[in-house]
């Protein structure tokens, strides 16, 4: 009895060692590393020095608005495509395979993707060009179009990312029985109304994940930034790894990284509150 | 193009996203092979004609990994405190060795006894000892930083202006006539992320205007250089805060006029020698302000081989290895060297254009910064930063200097460093006046 007890802590326990050693620790350490001062003594002088720094203000607010928006504009397009897919029946696989094609692509490859895209000799250009609508190349990823830099990396990350949240999605609506959509039209409720009472309400653990997910991934955006925008658009990852690697001050790149993780820690907690799930809901 | 800016821009993100993930460690090495490790070199090509061209006739294997110059730092440091070292030769600029200074072996021995046939550059030789009494590296290579232009440009240079004796004022009315010609802006700098810009600002730009770097930072000179400096930008590819490597927008033809280190020019002059020129760069009010780059050999203290390392480093700096380096990656002698005659033309325009600019009447050489141990990089921001706010930003001249000089000053103060050439000679930590 004991042993069969004992069995899953013992398969379960590589994976724990794995996380401790490999975030756990470095976590650890990082924090250490941000509260030190050169002196060997505590302080909040790497804090200090981000705050003062030229980029942080806009590092800040690039991020929290890149996640303000494409977060919830992710969650309204996976909510749709999910709610689209479940009212057809043949071909239902191949669609959702398609949608989640950019899942398979890693964050790099999907802003290279749009950079050939977007660039000054880019396919966007040729295609102006080609329909006479601009004259010669036009600059979209440049200090002097924050606006069109913005946008292109929202749509970069949308195209790239919205496929998690609607696979998470997806699978929440398989768990929804059947009776309920039946029952309902039977009492005469129309799609929408079915949509605001059944599917959302049943489908808040779901979006709570997704949402969760999501945003935590937001805050860390980073290669799609980088490979569109260079440092014209600094976030907080970026800053994060430019004083890590360029400035050699792994002090203030840790204050980054302490700053990400408890943005992400009140994300997450803020979504557990607001999108409390009662436990008979959970199907 | 698009094709060459994007791999380069993958590079940088890939490192990026692979040393944040903390998988910058090299793969483990079988055997005996020397363990290489540059901080130059680390484009995929021109390590590729390392490996494959110039340490072809060197009897022994060798494992050549390029790495930058952050991760290098760290890899260094760690086999030094734990005493595993694995590395056989470092490369590294002159500028990458003071933080690990402590973690290399003297170099005397192999200095003399390579001094017996070939002749190094006396000031290189001097500048290989990092300021102590024992040689810490051995010259390897050598370049610099000059301008080059698309042959179109040229119809337009002010009249009466001699290209290798240009000053800031006929560099912008050239900029400015192109402009005005074309309608697009065709000056450009490598002020991306991984670009050099920083050295621009501080081997050219502050020298010509106001004699010095650190001193003379926020002086009556630097306000009127700035002013001028960011009258110049309007006809500059605003593109430019993502240029790493010039080459790749002259070839493109989105920029005519560029500045850039010799071998971020390399592909350009080489592949198109009858599109471009090379020439040197502008002078300001106080001469013509430019910046000589030496990279060296080094040995790690408790290296595995060091008889192997020195063999190395022997065939590295031989003549005709080193007519070999120039031809591959456009990195320029260290020693004596007769160039051939048969020499890409690419490669030549270059050279004529270091000798001009190194042999200009009113040539001002001034270092790479010395003596700021781990601080280097955030040096380079006070000048990138100071640019981006006055510049790009459009901040006043005088509030920018201000803020930016409080820093740069702390970053002294923090390492001690004493003034270097252009600057002149400081007791102690170099004063920002």
């Amino acid at each position: 009895m004991t042993s069969e007890r004992a069995l899953p802590y013992l398969l379960l326990a590589p994976s724990l060692l794995f996380l401790a050693l490999l975030f756990l620790w470095p976590l650890g350490e990082a924090f250490l590393v941000a509260f030190s001062d050169p002196g060997g003594g505590w302080s909040l002088a790497n804090f200090r020095e981000m705050a003062d720094d030229l980029n942080f203000a806009d590092a800040l607010t690039n991020t929290l608005l890149l996640v303000v928006v494409v977060v919830p504009l992710q969650l309204a397009l996976a909510l749709g495509l999910g709610v689209l897919l479940g009212c057809i029946d043949r071909g239902r696989d191949t669609f959702l395979y398609i949608w989640t094609i950019p899942l398979g692509i890693s964050d790099l490859a999907a802003g290279i993707v749009w950079l050939a895209m977007l660039s000054e000799r880019g396919y966007l250009n040729s295609l102006l060009e080609a329909l006479g609508l601009v004259d010669g190349p036009v600059l979209w990823l440049s200090y002097e179009t924050p606006v069109a830099l913005f946008v292109a990396v929202v749509v970069a990350e949308v195209w790239r990312a919205t496929a998690i949240v609607l696979v998470i999605l997806v699978a929440g609506m398989q768990l929804v029985p059947k009776e309920y959509y039946e029952a309902a039209e039977v009492f005469g409720a129309g799609a929408f109304q079915r949509f605001r009472r059944i599917t959302l309400p049943l489908l808040k653990p779901s979006i709570q994940t997704a949402l969760i997910l999501r945003t935590i991934l937001a805050f860390e955006v980073f290669a799609v930034v980088v490979v569109l925008g260079g440092r014209d658009l600094p976030v907080l990852a970026g800053e994060a790894f430019a004083w890590q690697y360029d400035y050699q001050n792994a002090g203030v790149a840790s204050a980054y990284a302490v700053l990400i993780l408890t943005v992400s820690l009140a994300a997450t907690w803020l979504y557990l509150r607001l999108l409390r799930v009662r436990e008979e809901s959970l199907a | 193009m698009i094709s060459a800016q994007i791999l380069r821009r993958a590079g940088t993100a890939c490192l990026a996203a692979a040393t944040v993930v903390g998988m910058s460690v090299a793969p483990a090495l079988a055997g005996a092979d020397i363990l290489f490790m540059s901080t130059q070199l680390r484009p995929l090509e021109e390590a590729q004609k390392m490996r494959e061209v110039i340490l072809k006739d060197f009897p022994e294997a060798v494992e050549f990994v390029p790495e930058d110059t952050g991760p290098f730092l760290t890899r260094i440091k760690a086999e030094g405190e734990t005493g595993k070292v694995t590395v056989g030769v470092i490369g590294a600029l002159h500028g990458d060795l003071p933080p690990v200074i402590q973690y290399l072996d003297g170099l005397d021995d192999v200095m003399a006894k390579l001094s017996a046939d070939r002749k190094f550059i006396p000031a290189f030789a001097e500048l290989g000892k990092l300021g102590t009494d024992r040689q810490v590296y051995v010259p390897w290579m050598q370049a610099t930083y000059i301008m080059a232009a698309n042959r179109k440009a040229l119809e337009y240079l002010p009249e009466g202006a001699d290209l290798n004796r240009l000053t800031y004022d006929q560099l912008a009315a050239w900029a400015k006539a192109v402009t005005e010609a074309t309608g697009e802006r065709k000056l450009g700098f490598p002020a991306g992320p991984k670009g050099l810009m920083h050295r621009f600002l501080q081997g050219y730009l502050y020298p010509s205007y106001t004699g010095g770097v650190v001193r003379t930072f926020k002086s009556a000179e630097a306000r009127e250089m700035w002013a001028a400096f960011r009258d110049l930008w309007q006809y500059v590819n605003p593109r430019s805060t993502s240029y790493d490597f010039m080459q790749e927008p002259l070839l493109a033809g989105e920029v005519w006029i560029a500045f850039d280190h010799t071998a971020r020019l390399m592909n350009a002059l080489r592949d198109k020698p009858e599109e471009f020129v090379a020439f040197a760069a502008p002078a300001g009010p106080k001469g013509r302000g430019f910046m000589p780059v030496v990279a060296g050999l080094a040995v790690p203290k408790g290296t595995p081989d060091r008889e192997a390392s020195a063999r190395l480093i022997d065939y590295l700096t031989r003549p005709e290895t080193q007519v070999v380096t120039l031809r591959e990656v456009g990195f320029y002698p260290a020693v004596d060297a007769t160039l051939p005659e048969d020499l890409p033309a690419g490669i030549r325009l270059a050279a004529a254009a270091i000798g001009a600019q190194a042999g200009a009447p009113d040539a001002l050489p001034s270092l790479l910064p010395v003596g700021l141990g781990g601080k280097g990089g955030e040096f380079n921001k006070v000048y990138r930063d100071t640019l981006q706010r006055i510049v790009i930003r459009g901040e006043a001249i005088d509030e920018a200097l201000a803020v930016q000089a409080e820093r740069l000053a702390r970053i002294m103060q923090e390492t001690g460093a004493p003034c270097w050439a252009p600057d002149a000679p400081s007791e102690g930590a170099c004063p920002v006046e």
